[in-house]
């Protein structure tokens, strides 16, 4: 979740207080995405500094500082809204790399150690699913948010059951034996299941 | 009372070298007003499990109770009458009868019973008004989008006394938003007396559930625990 543009795109509405911002930014994203006012502050400190929004009212941070958007931030915000996000990059996240290493450790019970992350991954899921039940109708942010959420721990569930069949018709032993010990992915940066 | 237990049941088809283990020694409690998930991959046994708990197929060994009656203590003639009043069925291709309209299909299990008939279609008629298809009464199952099919399919089986709702893969082919709607009439449909198990391999249909048994092997491999309160996912800092 990019806070700094979030905050830009309710300022594009109109000039804004820190904390009506905390507000705002809670209320659209369904209150999903908590933020500390700290947070806020700092945030918009940054993008002060690089001249994509201005402040106006005392000289010190605090509930009476007024920000606005300059229009290097209308341009900068236009441009991040038509910018896919990165989802190209191969899978490098940490449950695939449990189970690549988990895969090549003798006496590793692999349905086991599968089903202990899909267990964990649907308990999330439920959680969230909660949220949904519990959420109003018209309450899109908030649904569309869930979803989001929800989706993106289905797929890894989905990728837990097709690595749990894969290896049930190609079993680990033997694929050990035939792989060369090739070197693992090389970890540059871990994304965990959870964020 | 439990809803339907289930006590170290096992089924076996066929024998010698075409013996199968589709379940081997499965156990589970479902209170009632709980919804209760089966998740597992194709031939794990839980499209089993459910026949066996629907009464619809015998179990080879073990115990299972429906409303704390054990089956086998029944007579055939019980056990009919037990799954004509008692438990409703949901099946992934809706199996309405198509020369029925939607007000019949929902009345038909209430007159197989011995309702009369004209009381049978006003208590139909509510549960199809209930899911919000007190327009699509008269309709035959083909003038039905796949949607509506299937809450037909639900006014069905929670139509009258149910106390136990069976569903195998609800949602079927339903996109992702008809098969929420799905789930949230099942899991409306699940309180009080009400208790509900619904077999999917589809972790969002699950995750509505109370609690999520997976099954692999025809064996039980885990479950979810409890649920804890939605606020553990919205603590403090989770934005970046």
């Amino acid at each position: 979740m990019s806070v700094p543009h979030a905050l830009l795109a309710l300022l594009s509405e109109g000039p804004k207080y820190g904390l009506q911002l905390r507000e705002e930014f809670e209320a659209r994203t369904g209150e999903v995405w908590p933020l500390n006012v700290g947070q806020v502050y700092t945030t918009l400190q940054r993008l002060e500094r690089d001249g994509l929004v201005e402040s106006e009212g005392a000289a010190d941070e605090g509930p009476q500082k007024m920000f606005l958007i300059t229009p290097a931030g209308d341009e900068e915000l236009g441009a991040w809204l038509r910018t896919p996000p990165d989802l190209a990059s191969p899978p490098r996240d940490e449950l695939v790399i449990k189970v690549l290493v988990a895969m090549r450790l003798p006496g590793v019970d692999m349905p086991a150690v599968l089903q202990m992350h899909r267990t964990y991954l649907v308990q999330l899921m439920q959680q969230w699913t909660r949220i949904k039940e519990d959420a109003a109708e018209d309450d899109l942010a908030l649904l569309l948010a869930v979803d989001a959420e929800l989706f993106r721990l289905d797929s890894v569930v989905r990728w837990l059951d097709s690595a749990d069949s894969r290896i049930k018709r190609n079993p680990v032993g033997a694929v050990a034996e035939e792989t060369s010990p090739a070197p693992l992915p090389r970890l540059r940066r871990t994304v965990g299941v959870r964020r | 009372m439990t809803a339907l237990e289930l006590r170290e049941v096992s089924k076996v088809y066929g024998d010698g070298a075409a013996k199968v283990d589709a379940l081997c020694g499965v156990s589970l409690t479902v209170e009632p007003g709980a919804l209760v998930a089966i998740m597992g991959p194709s031939g794990s046994g839980k499209s089993t499990m459910l026949t066996i708990a629907g009464s619809l197929e015998d179990a080879t060994s073990g115990e299972v109770l429906v409303g704390g009656r054990a089956l086998s203590s029944m007579s055939r003639n019980e056990r009919a009458q037990l799954r004509r009043r008692s438990i409703g069925f949901v099946f992934q291709n809706f199996n309405l009868l198509p020369g029925l309209t939607a007000a019949e299909n929902v009345s038909l299990p209430l007159e197989l019973d011995g309702l009369a008939a004209r009381t049978a279609r006003k208590v139909g008629l509510r549960a199809l008004e209930e899911l919000g298809l007190a327009d699509r009464a008269a309709r035959f199952p083909d003038e039905l989008s796949g949607g509506e099919r299937q809450r037909v399919a639900i006014a069905r089986a929670v139509v009258g006394e149910r106390r136990l709702l069976l569903a195998d893969e609800p949602s079927g082919a339903l996109d992702s938003v008809n098969a929420e709607a799905v789930m949230r009439l099942v899991r409306t449909a699940c309180r009080g007396e009400v208790a509900g198990v619904v077999v999917t391999h589809d972790a969002q249909l699950a995750s509505w559930a109370d609690r999520v048994v997976f099954l692999r092997d025809g064996r039980m491999a885990d479950q979810t625990p409890p649920l804890p309160g939605p606020e553990s996912l919205l603590a403090p800092g989770r934005a970046q």
